[in-house]
């Protein structure tokens, strides 16, 4: 109980277990902490609603499709072409 | 510069994934770089954020799928074998790039590949203990979360925040990023990532929320 008590008021405990739940499941006294803890913190609740947010951010970033001048010059294709074909020609 | 005879003559700009489960295709080398070059830049760039390194990559996944030729089967299409074998040499990146730089000084940390100079681990896991109270855990004032205003936000949609996104991006340790990003990329499975990188299943969890915990922070900090 005396632990339980340490965590409703620890930010630090409570931040873990936020990045734990959006991973893999709490236990059930994980989740059970967390709640409490929740209730009576603004901040992390501020936090959890950031912290999925980034979540779906980074995502959106990472899966963006290059704008539309991203392409390889054509030099560099034409050199990468050739290499592959030399490679071809020797192979045979 | 003329290339070698146009056998098919298909058109060579589609980076679209044609399946074409019907037959026991074989590859086309001289098609290559035509046909997916573009495609599997534009795959490896978000991914490697290092233009150069990109480049080298779809390189080397053209030769080294030169060499195992014989062993595609035709069963998937030619896109997504090149594609597997551009995503390993993303993953030898990061693996090389998370072990490689661990305990390396900050001054060096441009090397070789001189993709990120990310914060070293020590760095960054002192830098959010000062997020919360050593006594009692609680967040302290200067790091208090704050809301930002742009929770609606499409980052896509917003450049600023998404240079923003970049740049805290690339201030993590690189460990943290490639298990980060390994996470939020391609939905890898959790074992893949850690049998890949080498880092055990609790530890795992525990990078993905120090990289959080720091990204967030500086997001707060560069958006005030």
């Amino acid at each position: 109980m005396k632990k339980l008590k340490a965590i409703i008021y620890n930010c630090r405990r409570a931040t873990e277990l936020i990045g734990k739940k959006q991973l893999t499941a709490l236990t059930l006294r994980e989740r059970l902490e967390l709640g409490i803890h929740l209730i009576g913190c603004s901040f992390c609740r501020l936090f959890q609603r950031q912290s999925i947010l980034i979540n779906r951010w980074v995502r959106g970033l990472l899966h963006a499709t290059p704008p539309a001048g991203t392409k390889l010059d054509d030099y560099f294709k034409e050199e990468l072409q050739k290499r592959i074909d030399e490679k071809m020609r020797g192979e045979k | 510069m003329q290339r070698e005879k146009n056998t098919t003559g298909a058109a060579p700009d589609g980076p679209s994934d044609q399946s074409d489960p019907s037959e026991n295709r074989l590859p086309d080398p001289h098609q290559w770089v035509a046909k997916y070059a573009d495609m599997l830049y534009a795959y490896a760039l978000p991914r490697i954020n290092d233009d150069e390194l990109a480049r080298d990559l779809v390189q080397e996944t053209f030769l080294a799928a030169l060499e195992r030729k014989d062993k595609f089967e035709g069963r998937s299409s030619e896109s997504t074998w090149l594609t597997a074998i551009l995503k390993n040499k993303i993953i030898d990146v990061y693996r090389k790039n998370s072990s490689g730089l661990r305990g390396v000084p900050p001054g060096l940390r441009k090397n070789s590949s001189g993709s990120w100079s990310g914060t070293e681990v020590a760095d960054a896991e002192r830098e959010q203990q000062e997020f919360f109270d050593p006594k009692d855990g609680h967040w302290t004032v200067a790091h208090q979360p704050r809301a930002l205003g742009i929770e609606a936000q499409d980052p896509l949609m917003h450049k600023e925040l998404s240079g923003m996104l970049k740049k805290c991006l690339d201030k993590l340790p690189a460990l943290w990023l490639s298990v980060f990003t390994m996470k939020h990329m391609d939905d890898q499975p959790s074992e893949v990532i850690c049998r890949e990188l080498k880092v055990t299943p609790s530890n795992f969890w525990v990078i993905i929320h120090r990289a959080k915990l720091n990204l967030r922070a500086c997001i707060q900090k560069s958006w005030f």
